[in-house]
């Protein structure tokens, strides 16, 4: 498939987005718990809810470069009971309203508990609600993101639940890194926190990816050229297309790079998305440094560009078939 | 009822007449023109419902050349129309046309992404998905001809490799050939149902027995006695025949 730079901004940067908010969210309810120091509420939780949708509003701008025609898109909301792509639309705006709730009852300071459960131990109030509700949104989000490329069953190297995980794991590393990179800019003393947890979520995500990487070597495609044009014979050459100048088929569904290239592309995500942010955030750790979680977000960032980029040169298309050979 | 093509491949001599006619009909009609781009020019590129392609089937000199006219298979589990967002994309209900309405279509591409055909193409002008629509604007046009009420890659089809009919009637032309001369669907491993078929290259031979060509029970070999007369004689044939 041909890497769309509007799509690959676009999962990267929500990715970022939510698990920026889970990160947040997380923060929260071990501070609850008195696992961890309470953060003052204006200057962390809101103002980290605030980068979770400008990151939200950036993936959301760049999607709007995919369509012919974004004027309609409002008629993408119609069919999601049937497409995910339609229930992407829907969930996007609803986890950016919720995690805006989020960070406004923060901002205002409405956090006197409604009420105490679990023999006083717990106090509810609209933060851990409406939390909880955006917690839900995200991951629907994250689910219907991801099910837009696993749920096409002839593009058999998305078709697996681990395009899922692999949503959920890298948008959830991603975003906390940036949680991490966030406390350590705001002075918060949640780095060793939130840079556990991105390592932990990285290294899950690295077994996730490489489980698909290895499972896209192995894979058989069931079309085959034969199946294709009906014609049961081993040796079927194309020698013509029907066009010689390229067609919608040829630019679309084919990615164009060198084999070179989508090869330095993988040991380039494999390295940036995974090994150098883990080394960076465990420097980070013994160092007590205030810019080197950013750092490893940044190159994290990086990376998982250079992983979608590469998701989509994996993927090959059934049609590709029909467009062997120009003439 | 369920419209669809059958083409004959062992008919088909890949003269491209549907592609021209195809769209010389579409890019003339309401829904506007289908874009050209360098139509004169390097690398000329443009969209179109309808491509006949080429193929070779074997090694000389055991070879024969394939052409092969592909366009939207009007599925009857057409995996296109469920991912729409918009519900631009449609599957009649009357006639079983797949169809695109281009007022509604937001160009995601989402559903070319999701037809194992490469059959949608993007219109790069208009950025809508377009294919093709069976010519749905001739098939009821009451001021056409009632002859004429086919689509316009059936009416240019030099050779008839263009069969067009209802193929959920088991009587229609289309599905009697496609029973009776092994009618075959592309890719049936996806489960899209798709409503064209093709019907497969056809060798006419002959087949010819020995005991056609030699009697086995020729009286005159009866026993071993065969008329053997003299070498300086005539022999019955040279007798008979003049």
């Amino acid at each position: 498939m041909h890497p769309a730079f509007s799509v690959i901004f676009l999962t990267t940067l929500i990715g970022v987005g939510q698990g920026l908010f889970l990160a947040l969210f997380t923060g929260q309810v071990y501070a609850l718990a008195n696992l961890l120091p309470a953060q003052d509420s204006q200057s962390f939780y809101a103002i980290g809810s605030v980068v979770a949708i400008v990151f939200l509003i950036a993936g959301l701008i760049a999607s709007v470069f995919h369509l012919g025609h974004p004027e309609r898109a409002w008629r993408a909301a119609t069919q999601w009971r049937t497409s995910w792509l339609s229930r992407e639309v829907l969930a996007l705006p609803i986890t950016m309203g919720l995690i805006f709730a989020y960070g406004l009852t923060h901002y205002m300071g409405w956090t006197e508990p409604f009420f105490i459960i679990a023999k006083g131990t717990l106090p509810v109030d609209a933060s851990l609600i409406i939390g909880t509700l955006a917690t839900i949104a995200t991951f629907a989000l994250f689910i219907c993101t991801a099910m837009i490329y696993a749920g096409i069953k002839f593009i058999q190297e998305w078709h697996t639940p681990l395009t899922v995980f692999n949503y959920i794991l890298l948008g959830g590393a991603s975003g906390f890194t940036l949680a991490a990179a966030f406390s350590a800019y705001v002075g918060a003393d949640l780095v060793g926190f939130y840079g556990m947890w991105a390592v932990i979520l990285t290294i899950t995500g690295l077994i996730s990816r490489a489980a698909v990487l290895w499972r896209n070597k192995h894979l058989q495609h069931k079309s085959n050229l034969q199946t294709a044009i009906g014609v049961r014979h081993n040796n079927i050459q194309q020698k013509a297309q029907g066009a010689m100048g390229g067609s919608f088929n040829t630019r679309e569904f084919f990615h164009g790079s060198p084999q070179a290239v989508v090869k330095m592309a993988r040991y380039g995500f494999l390295s940036l998305v995974f090994i150098v942010p883990v080394v960076l955030l465990g420097a980070s750790y013994s160092m007590e440094s205030s810019y080197l979680p950013l750092l490893a977000f940044v190159v994290q960032y990086v990376g998982l560009m250079m992983e979608r980029w590469h998701f989509f040169t994996e993927a090959k298309h059934p049609q590709n078939l029909y467009y062997q050979s120009i003439a | 009822m369920q419209l669809a093509l059958l083409i004959d491949l062992n008919v088909c001599v890949g003269c491209h007449a549907c592609v021209t006619s195809c769209k010389e009909w579409n890019t003339s009609g309401a829904a506007g023109p289908m874009a050209d781009f360098n139509p004169y020019g390097k690398d000329p590129t443009g969209t179109f419902f309808n491509r006949v392609q080429t193929f070779e089937i074997g090694a000389f000199p055991k070879v024969e050349t394939v052409h092969f006219p592909k366009s939207c298979l009007h599925c009857e589990e057409p995996p296109c129309v469920p991912v729409c967002p918009t519900g631009a994309s449609y599957k009649r209900e009357e006639d079983g046309i797949v169809l695109v309405d281009y007022d509604k279509c937001i160009g995601c591409k989402y559903c070319s992404w999701a037809c194992p055909y490469g059959a949608r193409e993007l219109d790069e002008k208009q950025k809508v998905m377009k294919k093709c629509t069976l010519c749905v604007d001739r098939l009821y046009d009451q001021n056409l001809p009632e002859a004429e009420r086919l689509p316009s890659c059936v009416m240019a089809c030099p050779t008839s490799a263009r069969l067009y009919g209802d193929i959920h009637d088991p009587d229609s032309e289309v599905s009697v050939q496609i029973r009776e001369n092994g009618g075959y669907q592309l890719m049936p491993e996806w489960g899209t149902k798709p409503s064209n078929h093709y019907l497969p290259r056809r060798k006419t031979r002959i087949h010819l027995h020995q005991d056609e060509l030699e009697r086995v029970d020729n009286p005159l070999k009866k026993e071993g006695l065969q008329p053997q007369p003299p070498s300086d004689q005539k022999t019955l044939d040279e007798t008979t025949s003049w």
